[in-house]
């Protein structure tokens, strides 16, 4: 206790009479940085950590190799979907639908979001409507979008736009919405109309944000593809999935898992990396 | 009617709150003005509504006798924060204002980088705002508006962000510009000194709802020089101004 010694003190339990305590030293502080050598070495570390752990639990004879298949054995499986083509084919097939649905999304999804960002009319139309479609899970499409297209390309193609079109138009309209306010004064004032202001600042403003919105629901669509896969195709990563399942070829599955893994990760990166070179002045530090 | 700019019985309320006014107030071609006040007494109001980008309840506002429709060219207006665009250069955010003018790309630019040497950059067009100071900033910002000549230069607490060194000298710069380049400036600020070391004139408005409360004139020879500022007249009128602001109304 640091308080000053009065006479109660005396009938105190003798540990209050000890050196007044002080505080510790932090050892670590909220928010505190970190090299980008030691963050990547920290990362690459979990992903053996997982491998290892992987490793000894199939080593060890306590699971069936049926069901969890080896690290080595997932990698041979690999290596020969790789060499015999049909990995490049799935993945083609996969990608090729994503990139129509996406794009479609997209192409409708700024415009729309832009106009739902700058006008409080079309956001109380429009906004209040697609949260509300937004929360209608996915798979519950699926079958839905089967009665009513069948199951070709469309129906994947439909799939995708809806797990990522409503999302896009939210997000780009708060996007939007967060360009300053002085931004659309300045234009105002040089005497713009309002079709420049919206494309010579607001879109330009709100782009690196746009960006980022649809890096992130780019990332969904692989999940939303491989769920229309699963269900009805003949060809994909979803479709060679449910085909190992039927086959009890666990490796199959795991090896395809790991592919899912690093794709998504590998667009991520890829649309860091683009969103950085096209945005490089966000970057920019005095 | 020799003034340019009139402001006539303007009045501004926010639903049953009257934040302005009746205001009535003129501007002289060439007349730098200053417009000092409590803080919320609705002079940045009075500059949105003279720039065109807050409607006013009632009264009006001309121009050279036109009555005023928005925003316009022939009114530059400088703000209190930083509104340079991050995505273009000092010099990609002077040439973006010059674009509705009829000149070459080369021209444009050219002209771009005279207007920063103008406001002592040179050397720095090719640098985003990022990498500007605040006053820097504030002087591409100054660059913009004077770009395309309007002849109504309106600042909002131009300084208002920029530390009390920085201030000083921005005030040094724009008097100077002002005093080789003549144009009629409305100024907003809430620094005293600020507004008699730059202006002809000084309003002192009264809080809720904003008024004239005092029109005084800046008894400073031109050009104005930093020593002024400890002069008998200048101390003068900064206590004479200080009281206006801070005495309640009757």
């Amino acid at each position: 206790m640091t308080l000053p010694s009065t006479g109660t003190d005396a009938l105190a339990p003798a540990t209050t009479t000890t050196a007044p305590r002080r505080p510790r030293r932090r050892r670590y502080r909220i928010g505190q940085s970190m090299t980008r050598r030691r963050y990547v070495a920290t990362a690459v570390i979990s992903f053996v950590v997982l491998l290892i752990l992987w490793a000894l639990v199939s080593a060890a004879g306590v699971t069936n190799p049926r069901f969890l298949p080896s690290p080595l054995q997932v990698a041979v499986t690999l290596g020969e979907q790789v060499a015999n083509g049909q990995l490049l084919a799935d993945l083609g097939a996969s990608t090729y639908r994503i990139l129509v649905g996406f794009l479609l999304a997209t192409v409708l999804a700024v415009p729309i979001g832009a106009i739902v960002g700058i006008s409080a009319r079309v956001e109380a139309a429009v906004q209040p409507l697609v949260d509300f479609i937004r929360y209608m899970p996915v798979v519950a499409f699926v079958p839905l979008t089967i009665l009513w297209i069948g199951v070709g390309e469309e129906q994947k193609w439909l799939i995708i736009f809806l797990g990522t079109f409503f999302q896009q138009v939210l997000m780009v309209a708060d996007a939007v919405r967060s360009v300053p306010r002085s931004f659309i004064d300045v234009g105002e004032t040089l005497g713009l109309s309002n079709g420049r202001i919206l494309s010579r600042i607001v879109l330009r403003a709100s782009a690196p944000r746009i960006w980022d919105a649809l890096r992130i629901t780019l990332g969904w669509a692989w999940t939303w593809i491989v769920l229309a896969e699963l269900v009805a195709a003949t060809t994909g990563l979803g479709y060679r999935i449910v085909l190992a399942q039927r086959f009890l070829q666990t490796d199959l599955i795991f090896a395809y898992l790991i592919v899912l893994g690093i794709l998504g990760l590998v667009t991520d990166v890829l649309m860091r990396l683009i969103g950085r070179a096209l945005f490089r002045y966000e970057r920019i530090r005095r | 009617m020799s003034g340019l700019v009139h402001v006539d019985s303007l009045t501004k309320s926010f639903g049953s709150v009257e934040a302005l006014g009746p205001i009535d107030l003129a501007l002289t071609e060439n007349e730098f003005v200053s417009v000092v006040g409590a803080s919320g007494c609705g002079k940045s109001t009075l500059l949105s509504i003279i720039a065109g980008l807050t409607e006013a309840t009632t009264g009006d506002v001309t121009v050279d006798g036109t009555p005023i429709d928005g925003p316009g060219r022939d009114r530059g207006v400088v703000f209190q924060g930083f509104t340079l665009f991050p995505w273009l250069t000092a010099q990609g955010n002077v040439e973006f204002a010059l674009e509705n003018e009829r000149m070459s790309k080369k021209e444009r630019a050219a002209y771009a980088r005279e207007q920063l040497a103008l406001v002592g950059l040179s050397g720095f067009e090719d640098h985003f705002p990022a990498q500007l100071s605040g006053g820097m900033q504030q002087r591409v910002a100054i660059a913009r508006s004077l770009s395309y000549r309007p002849r109504i230069l309106l600042m909002d607490e131009p300084f208002g962000a920029l530390d009390a060194l920085t201030r000083r000298d921005m005030q040094s710069l724009l008097t100077r510009i002002w005093e080789q380049h003549k144009l009629t400036v409305l100024m907003i600020t809430h620094d005293i000194e600020e507004a008699i070391f730059t202006s002809d004139r000084v309003i002192v408005m009264t809080p809720r709802p904003g008024r004239v409360r005092a029109d005084l004139r800046v008894p400073l020879a031109r050009p104005r020089a930093a020593e002024m500022t400890t002069s008998p007249e200048f101390r003068g009128m900064f206590a004479e101004i200080l009281e206006l602001v801070h005495e309640k109304v009757a």
